[in-house]
């Protein structure tokens, strides 16, 4: 052996593989290979390359270290073939992770190959066969391409069929590569054909002895380069005697390996463990396969007679078939494979006291498997879906044994060994629920128990329950901004009496920056921001954790100290101006051309019965999807390739649901509006003057001030600080001007059908009528928007605006909701109120966070100038407050309590 | 000039930082991206870097004096979406060997100019070649696992074409980078070995994947030693990793590289993670201080920074590197 320090062969798939002096002997899988199986040439030809593909899965759980594809057969498109069956093999991380042996005896489909596969391949093969000139062409190519080579023992004359002509051909082969092509030598491995022995030819004796003697003087002579061949071959003679044949492999390998053969085509399945070989047979077989004697194919044929039937039937591939029952649906769950659950799922029912265990137990048991292996990275997402698919797949055969179930003991409680109890509920002086419903629902889905509180739900109940019940988690949800408090005040009480469970914070106001500055640090043990359904699983899953949750909760603490430090550091960059300074700074309209136009019917007004068919045009389906998860653009969103299937399904169930509620008028449509005189006062204000024909009394006329809130972050030059009442003309510039507000509901209904939902067990329908009374209520906001701004105020009657225009904004002047970004504060909604007699006439109460209910309800005010624009308020300094309460008539504290989700610097 | 493998054996060299982020800095206008020549262009060219190369020279020029002048031995060209595949988005295919030459031929004027000034210090211009926004081993389109969107002979064939512009410019080393699919990278070198040998020149090769998660692997799926030995055919000046993660967190597969690489080994981290504003925001201070550890650990030999540096950075890590020995590149057998 040369005295240079050896090269190794180095391969790759997604993972290395390396051909060390360690590895001993590569396994290169053959069964994807047209010519070696029937079964895989009939999936081929049938374009089944789904099942092609198992076919490669399973080599590679057998054990195989490379697989070799080959697809030259006449009746099918090889190259086609190749490159198809390839990028799909790409696509599956279980099998990419091994090295690929692209195997064909053309050119084109080699090298079509080679441009499809990122990793190191191997080349099966080349050879001195088509003369030196094309042997160099190609061995420059693949050099190239960058993969390692097999050369066959070939040359112009024929094919090496003893020692001498072995040596000869690998000898030439070698030289030219190394020292013409500068090929690496660690990328050569000679295939130095084994053919069969004991065949009863004398010129066959000498076979196997042959190539092992060769391998020898190979891997001797010529440096750093590999062996490899087809094993079965050798055995081709005894073909149904697999007893033999097995022993015939093993021995035959055990001394080519020990003469350097370090790679070679076994079927596993065929092979016996060399010491299990009894003595008789083995001695038999190694007269054969080292032609010990002249009569050696005779005894072992004789011999052969005796161990005939009884071989085993051996599949190393699915041996895990044999494990126990619980391991089974643990690996077809991580495994993605369906194949087998239906069967392995109902031994497991058979098995069980009731069919809920199967689920809650061996089912959930895999699936944490899943979930940890995802969870440290050891499993890929397109994995984690099909392990998702065979779940539902064992789910859904389970189902109807459960149903029965239930039906034969409808009052028996269900076993509790669930993974946890969870409770859940909107906090008090809030309404909406569907984020926290469909949370609830998925939890219940992972075997969590949920204690379900429902909507404004007073602190204190919550501290009970969570007692009472001794729950595991409480989740807290909440959309508007008087929530975020109520969830500061909550883990205050929550470290006041001294819990030691994880809060969760969800809703539509809520964020990772807010729970990280306002309310981590009220309380010791974790507060986590989740505002997804399926982060909510892993995040509960880790918490509870009882090995880790320890050191998850502390990894949380840190990381929601580093951000909140992050974020004050941010927020301390940004100036404000004094609300003075942001006052001479205000947005100016030139009122002396504005255009102002007096509403044509001022007063207030009522919609009573009202055809919620008539909102389906203006209904906006994007934030419908998005309450459900499924993040994109109606309509684009039907023909996402992601969530797109989801999406159209989920469409289809609204549609069919809204139809229902359209024909048998289910839910009930209210509307107040008015449209009333109105000038800016001191700045900020707004006077409304709103007259009454009282009855018997003549006109009454009353006076209301809408108060606005002024930005005051620091503006680049140029750039005003809005506030509202900057769209109303000064009371000092003597021009009348006119301001609307209003009040839409299609709530009405809505709790009485999800309710009748909820006990009919269908929590879909539950939150999908409340979303659906969502998209109704945002709907007739913007249908009267625009009767207002065509006839009731009449300033736009030329309008033609398509709903999508509607959506995008596009029309003249605002509506403005309290509690929005342009006007924050909610009190603002109590003037509402009491202007437009809302909850007497339309029955619309509010909580007291202000929430409007039914939830399904939206409130704002009417502007419209055309210079009238949405803004975002932004911060305000503490000035602004003070300012804001004297001018409200209000106690400071309360207007701050109020006002601080929009309070700069705390 | 002196060999740079010669160099590369006596100290660590200093790669240049981040070009967006400087460029970020001018706020330029799409009439700025435009300039008089491109001013009826048909599509919007708001945010094509590239082509500033071309519109807005000296402001690229600038950046390139900056980080020269922060201490860094190599800067890349303004050149990272520069072939006919990334550049459909603007409509402007029939501009990428333009846009290749103009871009390594105002980085090799700036290099020259430092070049003569320090003539110890000789500064070398890296011509780079990015991902395209394309993979040829992934399918976009999850229905349809065996698609791809682009094949392996459309990629050699406009890489090809950026690499003769590239190296016509003057570019002294090619970069290919932010590798997250190998097989675009192995249609890069492929293009590259073709260009060399019907030249028949050298040009010192630099590869550099992306590991684009916390499960260790890039895009496509490779470990990191699977993603060396799938392109270490090719006779490199270095293989590294850039962009994706922060210091810190490139460190382990960099110890595989420096580990089982017979080559030298290259590291352009971000500066650090983005925050939920997309913005980078460790300091030079900080980045220095975690690329401290490649250079204790004896990792790297070529050290630079990709998204969020800035000539602040590359200082502090130019003055740290000074104070260090280079990695041995040795021919290692495993």
């Amino acid at each position: 052996m040369n005295k240079e320090k050896r090269k190794y062969l180095k391969l790759s798939g997604l993972e290395p593989m390396i051909v060390s002096a360690e590895t001993n002997f590569i396994n290169v899988g053959e069964r994807t290979n047209v010519a070696g199986s029937r079964k895989f040439l009939r999936l081929v030809k049938e374009e089944k390359f789904d099942e092609a593909l198992e076919i490669a899965r399973h080599q590679v759980e057998g054990g195989a270290q490379v697989i070799d594809i080959n697809m030259d057969d006449g009746l099918i498109d090889g190259k086609e073939a190749m490159v198809r069956f390839l990028n799909l093999i790409m696509a599956e991380p279980d099998i990419a992770r091994v090295p690929i042996m692209i195997d064909s005896s053309k050119w084109e489909i080699i090298e079509a190959g080679l441009q499809v596969v990122q990793g190191k391949c191997v080349v099966n093969s080349i050879s001195l066969k088509e003369g030196e000139e094309e042997f160099v062409k190609h061995a420059k190519s693949i050099k190239r391409y960058g993969a390692a080579v097999i050369v066959m023992a070939f040359d112009e004359v024929g094919q090496a069929d003893n020692y001498e002509r072995r040596l000869e051909i690998s000898k030439r082969s070698y030289d030219i590569l190394v020292n013409q092509v500068k090929f690496p030598p660690e990328d050569i491995i000679f295939d130095l054909n084994i053919f069969p022995v004991a065949t009863g030819m004398e010129e066959h004796r000498k076979n196997a002895i042959d190539f092992i003697e060769a391998t020898r003087w190979v891997r001797e002579n010529l440096p750093h380069c590999s062996v490899s061949g087809g094993v079965s071959n050798v055995s081709f003679s005894f073909r149904g005697n697999n007893t033999v044949r097995e022993a015939m492999h093993s021995v035959f390998l055990y001394h080519a390996i020990k003469a350097g053969m370090n790679m070679g085509i076994v079927n596993p399945a065929m092979l016996e463990v060399y010491d299990d070989i009894p003595k008789d047979l083995l001695d038999h077989v190694e007269d054969v396969i080292l032609d010990r004697r002249d009569d050696a194919t005779e005894r072992l044929l004789d011999f052969a007679e005796t161990v005939v039937g009884t071989s085993k039937e051996k599949t190393v591939d699915l041996s895990w078939r044999e494990e126990p029952l619980q391991n089974r649906i643990t690996r077809a769950l991580v495994k993605g494979i369906d194949q087998y659950i239906v069967e392995d799922v109902e031994e497991a029912r058979q098995n069980a006291d009731k069919p809920i265990q199967v689920i809650e137990g061996n089912l959930m048991t895999g699936m944490n498997v899943v979930g940890d292996l995802f969870g440290s990275g050891k499993m890929f997402l397109p994995q984690v879906v099909k392990s998702a698919r065979v779940m539902k797949k064992a789910v859904a055969y389970l189902l109807p044994y459960i149903e029965e179930e239930k039906r034969k003991n409808p009052k028996e409680e269900e076993a509790n060994n669930s993974n946890g109890r969870i409770l859940m509920a909107t906090v008090k002086g809030d309404v909406h629920d569907i984020g926290k419903n469909i949370v609830s629902v998925v939890l219940g889905c992972n075997n969590y128990e949920i204690v379900d509180l429902g909507v404004m739900v007073p602190a204190e109940k919550i501290i009970q329950t969570a007692i009472d019940e001794q729950v595991d988690i409480i989740g807290l949800s909440g959309l508007i901004t008087p929530s975020l408090d109520e969830m500061v005040y909550l883990a205050k009480e929550m470290e006041r009496k001294n819990f030691n469970i994880p809060l969760l914070i969800g809703g539509a106001t809520t964020s990772k920056a807010h729970t990280a500055v306002k309310i981590d640090i009220q309380y010791k043990n974790a507060v986590v921001h989740v505002n997804d359904a399926s982060r909510a699983v892993t995040v509960v899953g880790d918490l509870l954790n009882k090995r880790s949750n320890q050191k998850y909760v502390g990894d949380l603490k840190e990381d929601y100290e580093k951000f909140r430090e992050g974020f004050l550091k941010r927020t301390k960059k940004k100036e404000y101006l004094s609300i003075i300074e942001a006052r001479k700074n205000k947005y100016s309209i030139n009122w002396s051309t504005s255009e102002i136009k007096k509403p044509n019917q001022l007063g207030v007004h009522t919609i009573q019965e009202f055809d919620l068919k008539k909102l389906e045009p203006y209904i906006d389906w994007t934030p419908f999807f998005r309450s459900w998860d499924l993040h994109g653009k109606y309509p684009a969103i039907l023909n996402d390739t992601i969530v797109g299937e989801q999406a159209t399904s989920l469409f289809k169930d609204a549609r069919e649901l809204l139809k229902k509620v359209f024909d048998e008028k289910l839910l009930e449509a209210k509307a107040v509006y008015g449209l009333f005189e109105a000038n800016t006062i001191n700045d900020d204000d707004i006077e409304v003057k709103c007259v009454h024909n009282v009855k018997n009394q003549g006109v009454e006329e009353r006076t209301f001030k809408f108060r606005t809130l002024r930005q005051q972050l620091k503006k680049h030059a140029g750039k005003p600080n809005f506030a509202l009442s900057d769209f109303i003309a000064p009371k000092d510039s003597g021009i009348k001007d006119y301001v609307g507000c209003f009040c839409v509901s299609t709530g009405f209904g809505t709790k009485e059908l999800a309710e009748a939902f909820e006990a009919d067990h269908d929590d879909y329908n539950s939150i999908m009528i409340k979303a659906l009374a969502d998209r109704l209520a945002e709907a007739f906001a913007e249908y009267l928007h625009k009767k207002v701004r065509k006839e009731e105020w009449g300033y736009a009657s030329e309008e033609q605006l398509t709903n999508e225009e509607l959506i995008k904004e596009s029309y003249k002047g605002i509506r403005p909701a309290p509690g929005y970004p342009a006007c924050p504060d909610h009190l603002e909604k109590l003037t509402i109120w009491e202007l437009l007699e809302v909850k007497e006439r339309i029955g619309v109460e509010l909580t007291e966070s202000l929430a409007m209910w039914p939830a399904a309800s939206v409130s704002g005010y009417y502007f419209g100038n055309p210079d009238a624009r949405y803004f975002g308020l932004g911060k305000i300094k503490e000035d602004q407050v003070k300012d804001f309460a004297k001018r409200k008539d209000l106690d400071f504290e309360y207007a701050k309590k109020w006002l601080n989700p929009n309070l700069v610097d705390n | 000039m002196k060999d740079i493998k010669k160099i590369l054996e006596e100290r660590i060299l200093v790669l240049d930082g981040a070009m967006g982020t400087m460029l970020q800095r001018h706020k330029f206008t799409e009439e700025d991206f435009r300039g008089e020549r491109f001013k009826d262009w048909p599509v919007s060219v708001q945010g094509n870097n590239d082509l500033l190369s071309i519109t807005q020279p000296e402001a690229i020029k600038e950046v390139h004096r900056l980080y020269f002048e922060a201490g860094a031995d190599i800067v890349e060209t303004n050149t990272f979406s520069g072939t006919t595949i990334a550049m459909a988005d603007y409509e402007m295919e029939e501009l990428v060997y333009e846009l290749n030459y103009q871009s390594a031929k105002i980085a090799k004027e700036v290099a020259d100019e430092f070049t003569k000034k320090e003539p110890h210090k000789p500064r070398f211009v890296a011509g780079s070649i990015g991902p395209t926004n394309r993979t040829a081993s992934m399918s976009p389109d999850v229905n349809d696992p065996g698609f791809r969107a682009v094949s392996f002979d459309e990629l050699r064939v406009a890489y090809r074409q950026q690499v003769e512009a590239l190296i016509d410019g003057g570019s002294d080393i090619l970069l290919v980078e932010t590798i997250f699919d190998t097989l675009n990278a192995k249609a890069a070198l492929f293009a590259i070995e073709e260009v060399k040998d019907e030249r028949s020149i050298e040009i010192p090769i630099m590869v550099s994947g992306t590991i684009t998660d916390a499960s260790g692997r890039t895009l496509s799926g490779q470990t990191a030693e699977a993603f060396l030995i799938s392109v270490s055919h090719i006779p490199m000046l270095s293989i590294g990793f850039n962009c994706a993660l922060g210091a810190n967190q490139l460190t382990p597969h960099l110890e595989v590289l420096s580990k089982k690489a017979a080559f030298a080994v290259s590291a352009h981290p971000n500066a650090g993670l983005p925050n939920a504003f997309g913005e980078y925001d460790e300091t030079p201070e900080q980045m220095a201080d975690q690329i401290k550890e490649y250079l204790d650990k004896n990792l790297v030999n070529i050290i630079g920074g990709c998204c969020g540096t800035t000539p602040e950075h590359i200082k502090a890590i130019a003055q740290l590197a000074k104070k260090y020995k280079p990695r041995n590149i040795v021919v290692l057998t495993n």
